[in-house]
């Protein structure tokens, strides 16, 4: 009985080992460029399909802790609380909510980051290296808790409005509404 | 290895860190603030009366080992005084007494510096306001005449022989200032004003260092204090006002504009162009400065190129982010940020 004990206590040592995810501590020269296009409109006129509004880096971004703290720290040093003021809004919508207004998937948010949006949010599209871009995105989604907690980042060194986004309560995504 | 031989090499290991005093612009032990000189003047008194009463007591402990306790006769009256004791007795009393008048002279004289520190500069020649950063310092000089206040960085110019009042703020955590050649350590607490007073006595440039942990780059958040006689000063400050000299050349010119469409011009500002954001360092006159980075790296072209093109690898977690420049881009971006004299 205490044999096994030990044994499985000795084989939970081992698990660390296991790579958690693929975290890209030093991006390339390529994966920083914008060359990537994303419909930002599933539509298209006549009969043709409709064009994919998907992207393959989308997994490598959505639910990496790692992103997801580089995310944070960039949404502050870019400034996004100048106008989302800590995701709770200000003169920009609030982020923390289940509302939508261009769709709450990751490629939505980078679209919305990179090429910018009506009334007000500005484009950054050659200002913030792509993958940055994708990092913010991450973490805008966490923002509303749909991201699993065990990947969000925690707690601030300075004060923050809201709780930690490892404990905000989910807000599944609710797509529409009007613009402000 | 004997005992003598590992003793001495203790001791050769303690005079080597007695070399760390002899850098003059970042020492305790100086006398060129009133503030600094004061303190020094209270910690000399206080070591030198600690060392008096500390030999005297050893001595008393020595000879009272040394000397052996007289055999005496046991007296037929176990409650006959001894005349021995009642000397014992005054002697106690006599050392509790002037142990009580040395702590309260250096109470009041504590006392007496603390308030001639707090006091010395009430009607400041110059008022600057400094606010910490994780992990730079923000100097801003205030003035009843509107278009004179200026907001520089990393390093504050102080004209020599006048009393400056320092405004001490923070932006987000808890910091600390520390010119240790001028004046002891004050917090700088967000939401709160502390005040420090400075008055330099010699001119020179002095090191000053956040004294309280603020997180990941904290030994890096340094501060020049700069002391010159008062026209240098003006001169300065009239420097400081003015907006941003253009770009002179071509580099600099294509540097300009990298600097408008790239990442840069979303957090600085540079006065007299396009760029009036205040999220990180003015950078105005950012190469009149004598470093970057908050005293991390001097202020030199290679640098500041190595500075631009990835911070994260010279301060990690500061928090200016990596941008992507091409080759080009970024020795254009130098020689602009150069040119801000």
């Amino acid at each position: 009985m205490s044999r096994a004990f030990l044994v499985v206590s000795l084989l939970t040592l081992a698990l660390p080992a296991c790579e958690r995810e693929k975290r890209d501590f030093r991006p390339s020269r390529a994966s920083t460029g914008e060359t990537e296009v994303v419909a930002l409109s599933s539509l298209s006129p006549g009969e043709t399909p409709p064009v994919a509004t998907s992207s393959p880096k989308a997994k490598d971004y959505e639910n990496n802790a790692y992103h997801l703290s580089e995310g944070k720290r960039l949404f502050q040093w870019f400034n996004c609380s100048g106008c989302h003021a800590n995701g709770g809004g200000g003169s920009g919508p609030a982020l923390m909510d289940d509302k939508w207004l261009y769709g709450g998937r990751i490629e939505n948010v980078v679209s919305t980051i990179r090429e910018g949006r009506p009334n007000g949010m500005p484009s950054f599209r050659g200002k913030i290296p792509d993958d940055q871009i994708w990092e913010i995105a991450a973490y805008v989604r966490s923002l509303s808790g749909n991201v699993p907690t065990d990947a969000a980042p925690s707690r601030n060194d300075d004060m923050n409005g809201h709780p930690a986004e490892n404990r905000l309560p989910p807000e599944p995504p609710i797509t529409g509404g009007g613009t402000p | 290895m004997t005992t003598w031989y590992k003793g001495g090499g203790v001791l050769a290991a303690l005079t080597w860190l007695a070399l760390t005093s002899c850098n003059s612009n970042q020492t305790a032990i100086s006398r060129d603030g009133v503030a600094a000189s004061d303190i020094l003047d209270l910690i000399w008194t206080f070591l030198a009366v600690c060392a008096g009463v500390w030999v005297l007591v050893v001595i008393v402990m020595a000879v009272g080992t040394w000397r052996r306790r007289p055999v005496q006769e046991r007296s037929p009256d176990p409650l006959a005084s001894n005349p021995a004791d009642g000397m014992a007795m005054r002697i106690v009393v006599g050392a509790v007494a002037i142990t009580a008048i040395i702590l309260v002279a250096l109470t009041v004289l504590s006392y007496f510096t603390g308030r001639s520190i707090a006091t010395f500069a009430e009607r400041p020649a110059v008022e600057i306001r400094v606010t910490g950063h994780q992990w730079w310092w923000e100097v801003t000089y205030d003035d009843p005449k509107p278009n004179r206040q200026v907001t520089t960085a990393n390093e504050i110019h102080v004209p020599v022989g006048e009393p400056v009042k320092l405004e001490l703020e923070a932006e987000d955590v808890i910091h600390s200032l520390w010119i240790p050649n001028l004046a002891g350590k004050k917090d700088l607490i967000p939401g709160r004003q502390n005040d420090l007073d400075l008055v330099v006595r010699r001119p020179g440039i002095y090191r000053a260092q956040c004294a309280e942990f603020c997180g990941l780059q904290h030994a890096h958040m340094a501060l020049t204090v700069i002391a010159e006689p008062r026209p240098a000063y003006e001169a300065w400050q009239n420097a400081q006002i003015a907006n941003a000299v253009g770009p002179s050349n071509d580099a600099a010119r294509a540097g300009k504009e990298v600097f408008k469409n790239k990442g840069c011009v979303m957090c600085h500002a540079v006065r007299g162009t396009s760029a009036g954001a205040r999220l990180a360092p003015d950078l105005t006159h950012v190469a009149s400065r004598r470093s970057i980075a908050a005293d991390t790296l001097p202020m030199t072209r290679g640098a500041l190129a190595a500075w631009i093109a990835d911070p994260q690898a010279i301060k990690p977690g500061a928090k200016m982010p990596r941008i992507s420049l091409t080759a080009d881009q970024l020795e254009n971006v130098v020689a602009y940020v150069e040119g801000l004299k």
